[in-house]
């Protein structure tokens, strides 16, 4: 009983179809899903590009100057304005998935899946209005 | 190891989840898009840099940087597993994906430490 379970991990013998890479463009749901996660890749894109930001703020005026210039290039614009929209599609799907990752009860009652998206949503607006007004002060 | 690393991995997934989606909306909207094209002013260098000097701001941008980093390693590597099919680089994904993310974090950390 003690030994060990043997697995065979490939079996020449199994007639496997290649998949093409692109499974996912033929159905919108598969699309949908794959756009989903692909917004990862803004979400890192934005990150690194803050990191860059605060490497500027504290190198220095010039370096921060060198650095607005940079985000004011076509590339960047461009760049910027598609990050936003995959950033935007990752904040609606992750707010709308919020009450079926977090189940809260309330006095033995599960609190509505609208209730929850809502707060979520709430929350949303209060940070980008706090963040606008502390921004726009300097 | 991978039981007791994996919860921790999605919690660092969901937060940076959460983070990105609650904040990078109007941080790129405003810092890649409004200012950059002039359509509201963009705050200036002295202004920033009083801002950044309080602790409380710089563990903001810590906050800011490093969970969506965390976020994107998770969710990046499964997108090359089922994207592209290559889950037989599994151990080359997950040290190109976390180690960027520890890196950029350890970076942001450094950064904002050194700012005087």
């Amino acid at each position: 009983m003690s030994a060990p379970p043997h697995y065979t991990p490939y079996h020449p013998k199994w007639y496997r179809r290649r998949v093409s890479v692109w499974w996912w463009l033929h159905h919108r749901p598969y699309t949908t899903f794959v756009l989903r996660e692909l917004t990862s890749v803004a979400v890192a894109f934005f990150a690194v590009v803050c990191l860059w930001q605060v490497r500027a703020l504290a190198q220095g005026p010039e370096a921060y100057a060198q650095f607005l210039t940079w985000l004011r290039t076509p590339l960047f614009l461009v760049l910027n304005a598609v990050a936003f929209l995959f950033v935007l599609f990752h904040a609606v799907t992750w707010f709308n998935l919020a009450p079926k990752a977090m189940v809260v009860r309330l006095q033995g009652r599960r609190l509505p899946d609208g209730i929850i998206a809502g707060a979520n949503y709430a929350a949303w607006l209060v940070l980008s209005g706090a963040v606008t007004w502390i921004l726009l002060r300097g | 190891m991978a039981r007791t690393v994996t919860p921790l991995l999605w919690l660092l997934f969901s937060a940076g989840g959460t983070i990105a989606a609650l904040l990078f909306p109007v941080h790129l909207l405003l810092m890649g898009l409004a200012f950059p094209l002039g359509w509201l002013d963009a705050p200036t260098y002295s202004f920033l840099r009083s801002l950044v000097g309080h602790p409380l701001t710089r563990a903001y941008l810590f906050i800011l940087i490093s969970f969506p980093l965390f976020h994107w390693a998770h969710r990046f590597r499964y997108t090359l597993y089922d994207g592209l099919q290559i889950k037989h680089l599994t151990a080359l994904i997950v040290v190109l994906c976390y180690g960027a993310a520890l890196a950029g974090s350890i970076m942001a950390a450094a950064t904002l430490w050194s700012i005087p």
